[in-house]
């Protein structure tokens, strides 16, 4: 078997895994090499080809594939390296990677310092237990996306979606841009997990119904999907009987969460976090194994890629600092969520400034976000609304409570009605 | 007199605008908004709604398609067209991110470019 | 003009032809559906039972003990999982423990081997997340698990490398006998034949009908289950079933052979035999019911939901196994439900020596008596991994991630004999798409190889044969241009 040494590897060439490398490399690590599974960098991003992408980062906005060849080039640009149509079969504490790719066959990377980089996957009809037939024309939304926009094969021409996650409100548009007809969009929560703009843009604009509060009862059809039933939810989420709705149709496109993709973390041992999906990071994106760093949809499902290009730069930055010095910071105060807070990405940090991002566990009107530890509040401001859907981002700096003790606490205040 | 009430679509933030129009349909006041681009749009919206279209167009180097837009916002009631001309339109073998595919698609005056190499080989 | 057509590739039928093929007797499978094990055999609870289960003397019981003797050398031959990780029947009421006892008792009658009634202590110490409300189980260390659909694509495979020919998509629409034996009309083709085997599942009233054989009217009856994520494998180790009732042996927890947990079946009639659909309440009773076993089951990493059909005889409750009374060598095999799939190596032994003996034919010289299966890149060692990937750079190449199944594999499974030609043909043979993300990635991939394999368009894979197509056709094409 073939060997190979790095300094930082890369798992991934999303766009999480394109700034990492890139900040790893401008951090001045000698080696850096991302290892893709896919023929072409540039992950999910290449499938997205509507624009909305890199509004922060570039202050105009790309598609999918206009971002991702940005950071294709800064990362080829810094020089790091890349291993196209190879798989990471294992990540072990010690920071040895198992690969298997065409051009390499099976080989051990030996890394001074990793970055996960590998993105979330789409939760399968299975996960939310649709009863009814098995037919084909169910699809995850994603898989639908990438037959069409990668394979330019077209998926189904009467189209029902499950979940206003916005891969679902997207491929509404694309398909109806494609000739076909999406009879509704149904979302089982009494509001969307979409983003706002992409409700108006991509239903509203096209007159797709939402159904809010909503779920799939039953799906028809032995070979292919005949007809899709759903039906109103109560406030326990249970079906109504006798509010059930059937649309005749051939596909039902499911676009009902995201988790990120661990089975590598997993079986390394990593310490994850129950409600994130991902591993545990302190402030400087390390995970529970010294040298091992996380970012992007791995670490969290985003919603925003500017938001994971920032995150991935800032962990290839502390991989590169650890590859080179050896050296970690060991003072890890925990942070947690507190009201209305469903989690916190770091989940330890030390004194100092972090940025911490959150969501919250339901819509929240003229919230007020309070970050504090013991008596000392530390963040305290007012915003327009908070939803689930939108992943909220604060600066804290946290030296004003370093001789406080216990975790510290992020919750949002629901203001007035 | 009427008020229009609709979420903002130029960032994640998503504001919740109301424009006042008066019986011509000019604008008479705009609130709601967090920011310039907002209370643009939100007049934009009221007069002349527009929009960037993304799509897909067949590829003469094979079966993989190659991804377009609108170099900029096209008039919303026009996306009809401006899909069917793309539908219509095929990328040359070859085809290099940010070539113009489409000169003035269906009487826009903006171009349609690749966002993608060709992929085909 | 051949020797026996057996109608139906399911368990029996495969396993039938598999053990006929040994003997010089030319050999047609007839198959309705597109693939092997479409039917019951793809959907049950993959389980070698033991064998206390079944009412003393009658078939199921003789041939269940025997079929469970069989199956260890026949999964060795067939190179398909089996593991013998034993059942333990729970008992949660201190005033039913007789009827673990009779339970007990009625094995040992039916000649099950090392039985042993288990208290509570005892039994948290082999299932340690068994329910803290176990006052104790039967154990039954004989008790195991295999992969039906495995097992079945198997026998299918050393069926035909001993000269069987399968025909798929090719639904029997009528039989007539004639001076030689029997004329069958399936799939638009007439086979002639000395011999027939009747294995049709929840269809073999149908056929026996056709040829004015006795017939065993099928009570469709379904059962449905959930399939749990890897994550979720290890929470049992032993198959735990609950004290039976008059509907079947209850809803069990078991772990499958390739590292998952299962939960079901519930039972309930039906006219349909092909509907499959899954309900509500019917996965919201076996999630209640099963999760009765353990202290908790882990919902949130359930991946899929089936049913499956059992073919209940109404007029017997029991298997309706040989040659027909009245015509001559029509050979039933009626009534196969559970315990179907342990039994059915030991019915497909009788069935073939008796057909055999009717066609009046010896055995092969030569026959092929081992087949190898898929070699697995995720079940290699480093070395071999290596090794494999030299001789065949495809198991370089990664297309089911959850699963770790190399395109090596998937080219192999649709180029076998018989071969997968469906999405479910490749998923079953290969495990591609089986995972967490249920295909979500590998789907597109598996389509294209299947497309560049067998030189199909995209529009023509299917899920699973028929109409279940995937891709509707490509895109731009669907409406004519307006220049």
């Amino acid at each position: 078997m073939r060997t190979m040494n790095c300094d930082v590897a890369v798992i991934g060439g999303g766009p999480a895994g394109l700034a990492a490398s890139e900040a790893a490399k401008k951090e001045g690590a000698e080696h850096v090499c991302i290892i893709e599974r896919d023929d072409h960098l540039g992950g999910i991003l290449n499938q997205c080809i509507h624009p909305g992408f890199g509004l922060h980062t570039f202050g105009e906005e790309l598609t999918g594939p206009e971002y991702a060849a940005r950071f294709v080039q800064r990362a080829k640009q810094a020089q790091a390296d890349v291993l196209l149509g190879t798989m990471v079969l294992e990540v072990r504490p010690d920071r040895t990677l198992l690969v298997v790719g065409r051009k390499t066959g099976l080989m051990e990377i030996k890394a001074r310092a990793i970055v996960l980089a590998m993105g979330c996957r789409e939760r399968p009809r299975g996960a939310i237990n649709i009863p009814g037939t098995r037919p084909s024309g169910v699809y995850a939304a994603g898989t639908a996306q990438r037959l069409m926009n990668i394979e330019g094969e077209m998926v189904g021409h009467n189209v029902v979606i499950l979940g206003s996650g916005d891969i679902g409100l997207i491929m509404a548009r694309r398909m109806t841009y494609e000739g076909a007809k999406v009879h509704a969009v149904c979302e089982l929560m009494p509001y969307s997990s979409g983003l706002g703009r992409n409700i108006a843009q991509c239903l509203n604009d096209l007159d797709i119904p939402l159904l809010l509060s909503h779920t799939a009862v039953d799906i028809q059809g032995e070979e292919r999907v005949e007809a899709v039933t759903v039906a109103k939810v109560d406030d326990k989420l249970q079906p109504i009987a006798g509010t059930e709705i059937t649309f005749p149709c051939d596909t039902l496109l499911l676009s009902v969460g995201l988790l990120p993709e661990n089975e590598l973390s997993r079986t390394c041992g990593l310490a994850l976090d129950r409600v994130t999906n991902g591993p545990v990071v302190n402030d400087h994106l390390m995970t529970s194994i010294e040298g091992i760093f996380a970012c992007g949809n791995v670490l969290h499902v985003h919603d925003l890629v500017d938001f994971v290009s920032q995150e991935a730069a800032n962990a290839g930055r502390y991989a590169a600092q650890y590859a080179m010095t050896g050296v970690v910071e060991t003072q890890e105060i925990p942070l947690q969520g507190g009201e209305h807070v469903r989690y916190t990405v770091p989940q330890k940090t030390q004194i100092g400034p972090v940025t911490i991002r959150f969501r919250v566990d339901r819509p929240v009107k003229k919230p007020r976000i309070v970050v504090e530890r013991g008596g000392v509040t530390l963040y305290n401001k007012p915003k327009m609304v908070c939803a689930p859907g939108e992943m909220e981002t604060v600066q804290v700096d946290i030296t004003p409570a370093k001789e406080e003790t216990g975790p510290i606490v992020v919750r949002v205040q629901e203001g007035e009605k | 007199m009427s008020i229009r009430r609709f979420p903002c679509i130029q960032c994640p933030m998503g504001c919740a605008l109301e424009v006042e129009l008066d019986e011509a349909g000019t604008v008479v006041k705009v609130s709601g908004f967090t920011c310039k681009n907002g209370r643009e749009y939100a007049i934009n919206e009221c007069t002349d709604p527009r929009r960037t279209v993304s799509s897909l167009v067949r590829c003469a180097g094979g079966h993989i398609p190659v991804p377009v837009r609108t170099k900029t916002s096209v008039p919303k009631r026009l996306i009809r067209p401006v899909l069917e001309q793309i539908r219509c339109t095929e990328a040359p073998k070859g085809t290099r991110l940010g070539d113009v595919l489409i000169h003035d698609v269906a009487g826009t005056g903006v171009d349609v470019v690749a966002t993608r190499d060709d992929w085909n080989e | 003009m051949v020797d026996c057509v057996i109608i139906g590739a399911g368990i029996v039928g495969c396993c039938t032809a598999q053990m006929l093929a040994q003997y010089q007797a030319r050999i047609v499978v007839l198959e309705a559906k597109s693939d092997v094990a479409e039917g019951t055999s793809k959907a049950n609870s993959a389980i070698v039972h033991a064998g206390y289960d079944a009412k003393p003397h009658t078939k199921k019981a003789l041939y269940n003990v025997r079929g469970n003797a069989m199956y260890e050398d026949l999964c060795a031959r067939m190179d398909v999982h089996f593991q013998r990780n034993g059942s333990l029947v729970l008992c949660f009421d201190e005033a039913d423990w007789y009827k673990l006892e009779e339970l007990k008792q009625r094995g040992e009658t039916n000649g099950v081997q090392g039985l042993q009634l288990l208290k509570r202590s005892e039994l948290v110490a082999m299932e340690p997340y068994v329910s803290e409300k176990a006052v104790g189980a039967l154990f039954a260390p004989t008790g195991a698990i295999t992969c039906p659909y495995g097992l079945t694509e198997a026998l299918a495979e050393n069926a035909c490398a001993n000269g069987a020919q399968f025909y798929f998509d090719c639904p029997v629409q009528a039989i007539e006998r004639t001076e030689h034996g029997f004329c069958v009309y399936a799939g638009g083709q007439r086979f002639e034949t000395r011999s027939v085997v009747n294995a049709a599942g929840v269809h073999v009233d149908e056929i026996a009908r056709m040829v004015g054989a006795e017939t065993v009217d099928i009570q469709p009856r379904k059962g449905e289950y959930c399939i749990f994520d890897k994550t979720a494998g290890e929470l049992v180790r032993y198959t735990l079933f609950q004290l039976p009732s008059a509907m079947g042996k209850g809803v069990l927890v078991t772990p499958t052979v390739d590292g998952n947990l299962m939960v079901g079946p519930n039972a309930n009639d039906q006219d349909s035999k092909e509907d499959v659909a899954t309900t509500g309440e019917g996965l919201a009773y076996i999630l209640q019911t099963g999760g009765q076993s353990v202290q908790a089951l882990p919902r949130q990493a359930i991946i899929t939901s089936f049913a499956g059909l059992r073919a209940h005889s109404k007029k017997y409750d029991d298997f309706f196994i040989g040659e027909d009374a009245k015509i001559k060598g029509f050979f039933h095999a009626a009534g196969i439900e559970s315990p179907g799939l342990t039994a059915a190596p030991a019915i497909a032994e009788d069935l073939s020596k008796a057909v055999a003996d009717f066609l009046n034919c010896p055995l092969k010289e030569h026959p092929i008596r081992t087949r190898k299966g898929i070699a697995r890149f995720n079940e290699m060692t480093e070395e071999e991994q290596d090794a494999a990937i030299a001789k065949n750079p495809l198991y370089a190449q990664i297309v089911c991630r959850c699963e770790t199944v190399t395109e090596a594999e998937v080219v192999d499974a649709i180029h076998r004999t018989p071969g997968a030609t469906t999405i479910d043909g490749v998923k079953r043979r290969t495990r591609c798409g089986m995972g967490r993300c249920q295909g979500g990635f590998c789907m597109p991939k598996v389509a294209a190889i299947l497309e560049r394999e067998l030189q199909i368009a995209p529009e023509l894979v299917t899920k699973k044969g028929g109409r279940s197509t995937l891709m509707v056709g490509p895109m731009k094409e669907d409406a004519p241009c307006v220049q």
